[in-house]
């Protein structure tokens, strides 16, 4: 069964970016205190429709923050952030997160998890049975409608959350850290899941990430951040092709592609611990 | 059921105890239990005790509904805006920490000498104690549901309703525990303060004539009833842990 969840690939500009940052900056003032703290930016990037965009940097360099101005749960202070040629004011519609944290709800079973976002926005009960039955067939959970998140492992608990974005048919997928709290191999494996994911949405994907195996098993390109302020030091293309899964961890150029975001990352990595 | 069985064995030990007790005063001041329920089984029959018992009850349950209402939605308001909450945390544990019964003339002087009186005081006692559970379980809530529910573009009142409530009612219920035996407390002290009906009164007024085996049973009476309503919110509050 392929049914086509995201929008079409709507007939845009080559040259038109799907989002576009323009001297994004934020500073945010401590609670409890007048010094402000300078976490982002100046950014300037522009993401293709349908790229995976990977963010790697030190631990508080502002990656976080990076994916609060995307979902507009956070105001650049100053630059503009834009979504499909329009600024971002407020979370906009065609956007998905995937968190860190475990955000499933503990209260409802999996398939009210999943439908919980449609509900509540109003959409047709046979629009919603439809989509969400597709979506928990996509991430492998349709054994576990009626289970509570408590009765589930880590990594299956993060799928009904995948879940739940990709009910929405979001146009861009924004993932903070999303396998940040499972092993390895189930890290991996959930990355086969996330380029399935992408590939089936044609949807546009930024990664923010602390391993830089996911980042450049992943994505397309992958942007390196300083330590705070966040700036770009460098964006690297993998050049991989779109059909790659987890088992080009043995192509030599992935050793290769590691090895230099390391390389870029290390002196930056070095200041955050030094300055704690 | 477990929940049953502890509040038996709190009954039976109270019981011996109290046996004990009236064996070692040996005088009338300390009837019995067995005279004490005796006593209950008589008031059963008694037209005038259920007339008082509904005046209880209604005072009762019109303090248990205002305060677990209000204290729910007073606490999701300042627990939802950070600095509502920090600014009347203080203002509340201070306010709640005052001899409330000290205040009872004013209460009295504002709703009268009715029932609002004693419906006021019950909800002065268990209307706090809730606002701060529920305005703390909010402020320890996880953090990505509140996030989620604005990525899911949730109003306010639906985050309120569909996702924070939800999120914290096992710690509500634990509060409206609280918060239901300290109304039933404002109230018994507010009838038996200024009343000429309810159970608070009766107990006083029996007092006054020396009949110990009334207070006792009315005494009685309340402590299974407080028991009754605790475990059947503790079954609520296990069979809503997650």
């Amino acid at each position: 069964m392929s049914v086509a969840l995201a929008e079409p690939a709507v007939v845009a500009a080559v040259a038109d970016p799907h989002v576009r940052l323009t001297g994004v900056t934020r500073v945010f003032s401590r609670r409890g205190s007048t010094e402000s703290v300078h976490a982002l930016g100046p950014i300037d990037l522009d993401l293709m429709r349908g790229e995976f965009f990977s963010v790697v940097g030190p631990s508080g360099c502002g990656k976080s923050t990076l994916l609060d101005v995307l979902a507009g749960l956070a105001k650049p202070t100053e630059g503009t952030a834009e979504f499909e040629g329009r600024p971002i004011d407020g979370v906009p519609a065609g956007v998905g997160v995937v968190f860190q944290e475990d955000a499933s709800f503990p209260w409802l079973t999996v398939e009210d998890n999943v439908a919980f976002g449609l509900r509540r926005a109003g959409v047709d009960p046979a629009e919603i049975a439809r989509r969400v039955d597709y979506a928990i067939g996509f991430v492998g959970l349709r054994g576990f409608v009626d289970a509570y998140p408590a009765q589930l492992s880590g990594g299956m608990r993060q799928r009904v959350c995948i879940a739940r974005t990709l009910v929405t048919q979001p146009r861009l997928i924004l993932l903070d850290e999303p396998f940040g709290a499972l092993d390895q191999q189930t890290r991996l494996l959930m990355g086969d899941e996330l380029l399935r994911l992408w590939r089936e949405t044609a949807a546009t994907v930024l990664l923010i990430t602390h391993a830089l195996d996911e980042a450049a098993m992943l994505s397309d390109r992958v942007g390196v951040m300083s330590a705070r302020p966040g700036v770009f030091i460098d964006i690297v293309e993998t050049g991989w092709d779109a059909e790659r899964d987890s088992r080009i961890v043995s192509h030599p150029r992935f050793g290769d592609l590691t090895g230099h975001l390391w390389e870029k990352l290390r002196t930056e990595s070095l200041k955050h611990l030094r300055d704690g | 059921m477990k929940s049953a069985i502890g509040s038996a064995a709190v009954l039976l030990v109270l019981m011996l105890f109290w046996q004990g007790l009236h064996l070692a005063v040996a005088n009338s001041s300390l009837p019995s239990p067995v005279t004490t329920l005796v006593q209950l089984v008589a008031l059963f029959g008694d037209p005038d005790f259920w007339k008082q018992t509904s005046q209880t009850a209604q005072a009762f349950g019109a303090a248990v509904v205002l305060s677990t209402v209000g204290g729910i939605a007073l606490g999701v308001l300042l627990g939802m805006n950070r600095t509502a909450g920090s600014v009347s945390e203080p203002i509340l544990v201070n306010l709640y920490s005052l001899p409330k019964v000290t205040l009872y003339p004013v209460v009295l002087l504002v709703f009268g000498l009715g029932i609002s009186a004693r419906i006021a005081f019950g909800v002065m006692h268990g209307m706090i104690p809730l606002t701060l559970f529920t305005m703390n379980a909010i402020l320890q809530m996880k953090p990505v549901y509140r996030r989620s529910a604005a990525v899911m573009g949730l109003s306010p009142w639906q985050t309120s309703v569909t996702v924070v409530l939800p999120a914290i009612l096992p710690e509500v219920i634990t509060g409206a525990r609280l918060g239901v035996s300290l109304c039933l407390l404002g109230v018994l002290i507010g009838e038996m303060f200024a009343a000429r009906n309810g159970l608070g009164y009766m107990v006083m007024h029996a007092m006054e004539r020396g009949d110990m085996a009334t207070v006792l049973a009315v005494a009685l009476l309340l402590a299974i009833f407080a028991l009754l309503v605790n475990s059947a919110l503790l079954a609520l509050d296990r069979a809503w842990r997650h």
